[in-house]
């Protein structure tokens, strides 16, 4: 009984709000360009079904590509700088500048590079260069976080570098690695979308660019119907890769 | 002679913490070390495992690389892998093929009593087992020198005990020098034929108490009079030792 509350509770909650903004809208006869009520929204919904599909499939592969192309170039260079403590001091004022400059700051600059015919070449490098941050701060954190009783074990054994680095440093990284790819992927949506609207063109047909075709003709239900399913993705993508990381781990640990 | 400390010294950025000391290892022999926290008995452990060079003095090591075992106050396995991984790690580390050092490590998990464990990862056993997995990774090696740096400290008293048997049992079937750390008196009269007490850091010798008696220790050894009597004499010089 008690888990069935706590299961309805958010529910019940949802309806509640989304009823008191249905009565409001119809109440006070908000104009529907600034506020669409939740009806008129569940109809856009229905209506662009097929469109927001197509939509958030071009969003969230271009995000996935990017997540996979940060992956493998993130750990490469973790191990690399892992390799070399002199590399990875020449590395970390670099890594540090990308990472506070602000994804959108960078988004014109990549969009001319990509040149104005490839957008989707730009979304894959914007989201890339948001999505490789965590995993390589977390590869490196995870490779040097390494038991030091365990290291002295390996130094007793007279273990090679490369015995260390494969059977120690490596697997003791897993955990962290994991971690990072899950942040890693909530901003490489994020990532994707900023590059869609930086790049803004109808040849971007995102669900960035859904949003802002809807709001150039004022159709806010539309607006919502886009952000609900950018939303909507965004959480899908978080569970599944939770839930990744939670076998991983269990796989890494053996329970 | 297996390993000599010869009135070593080990500084370090913040001070001296250990020495002058000097300590004689022989084949086969069990010494126990205690001693005062910060008087630098893991310190000494560590020189003669080589991990660690002194700043004065000269360090003697008959027996040479992967001859030398150490079991640390952690279990300090890998999480990652089985238990047979974790103890066939020194033997790969080597370069033995891994048909080898897996047989070689399942029969070191026999011996300390965790056959049919073979497949288990740390997480999944207790702290005693886990333990014994980490003796089994020092002993699959067999060892000339095993060095135990308060190999028992963080496990319950009933478990501490069965391990010092099993240890005793083990170092009656391989040999091994043995020296370990502790700062439990009766563990280490219980367990060494020689206890070396060293005074406050940076530690010196402060005295030594042969213990007599057949190793492994018969049941009921605790309560016996000349058991109670060394327990006493190395207590007598800790304590001299504290105020030296």
């Amino acid at each position: 009984m008690r888990r069935l509350v706590e299961l309805a509770a958010p529910l019940l909650l949802i309806a509640l709000l989304l009823g008191a903004w249905e009565w409001a809208c119809r109440a006070w006869q908000v104009p529907s360009y600034f506020l669409a009520s939740p009806s008129a929204i569940g109809a856009a919904l229905v209506a662009d079904a097929p469109g927001l599909t197509k939509a958030a499939w071009y969003t969230v592969s271009n995000a996935l590509l990017a997540l996979l192309i940060a992956s493998l170039l993130a750990q490469a260079l973790a191990l690399t700088v892992t390799l070399s403590p002199i590399l990875e001091r020449a590395v970390q004022p670099l890594t540090v500048v990308l990472q506070v400059t602000p994804v959108i700051a960078i988004a014109p600059l990549v969009n001319i590079w990509a040149g104005t015919d490839h957008p989707g070449r730009a979304i894959v490098a914007l989201a890339t260069i948001v999505a490789f941050f965590p995993i390589y701060s977390g590869a490196v954190t995870g490779l040097r976080a390494v038991d030091p009783d365990l290291m002295r074990l390996f130094d007793l054994y007279g273990a090679s570098r490369l015995q260390r680095l494969a059977r120690l440093r490596a697997p003791s990284a897993v955990p962290f690695v994991l971690e990072g790819h899950k942040v890693a992927a909530g901003l490489a949506i994020v990532g994707a979308v900023v590059a869609e609207f930086v790049a803004g063109s109808g040849k971007v047909q995102g669900l960035a660019w859904r949003i802002l075709d809807a709001g150039y003709r004022l159709q806010t239900a539309r607006m919502f119907a886009a952000l609900f399913v950018l939303g909507a993705m965004g959480a899908v993508l978080y569970a599944l890769l939770q839930a990744a990381e939670r076998a991983g781990l269990r796989w890494w640990r053996g329970r | 002679m297996i390993a000599a400390l010869r009135n070593v010294g080990v500084d370090y950025p913040r001070g001296t913490a250990l020495g002058p000391f000097g300590l004689e290892i022989g084949a086969g022999e069990i010494v126990a070390l205690v001693g005062p926290s910060g008087c630098g008995k893991s310190t000494a452990l560590r020189l003669l495992a080589g991990l660690e060079a002194p700043t004065r003095g000269e360090v003697v090591r008959a027996a040479g690389r992967g001859e030398t075992a150490v079991v640390f106050q952690a279990p300090t396995l890998a999480p990652w892998l089985s238990a047979r991984a974790n103890a066939a790690l020194p033997l790969e580390l080597a370069g033995a093929p891994r048909a080898a050092a897996v047989q070689r490590a399942d029969v070191a998990l026999a011996r300390v009593g965790l056959a049919g464990a073979e497949q288990a990862r740390p997480a999944q056993l207790s702290g005693g087992m886990a333990m014994r997995v980490s003796l089994a990774r020092a002993l699959v090696t067999e060892p000339k020198l095993l060095l135990l740096d308060e190999p028992f400290a963080a496990l319950d008293e009933i478990t501490r005990r069965a391990l010092a048997d099993d240890v005793l049992t083990l170092w009656a079937e391989i040999r091994p020098a043995i020296v370990f750390v502790t700062h439990n008196v009766e563990e280490a009269v219980y367990m060494a034929s020689r206890v070396v007490v060293m005074t406050r850091g940076p530690g010196r010798t402060a005295g030594e108490v042969a213990v007599a008696g057949p190793l492994p220790r018969p049941p009921g050894h605790r309560t016996t009079e000349a058991f109670r009597s060394t327990v006493e004499a190395v207590s007598q010089a800790l304590a001299e030792g504290m105020a030296a």
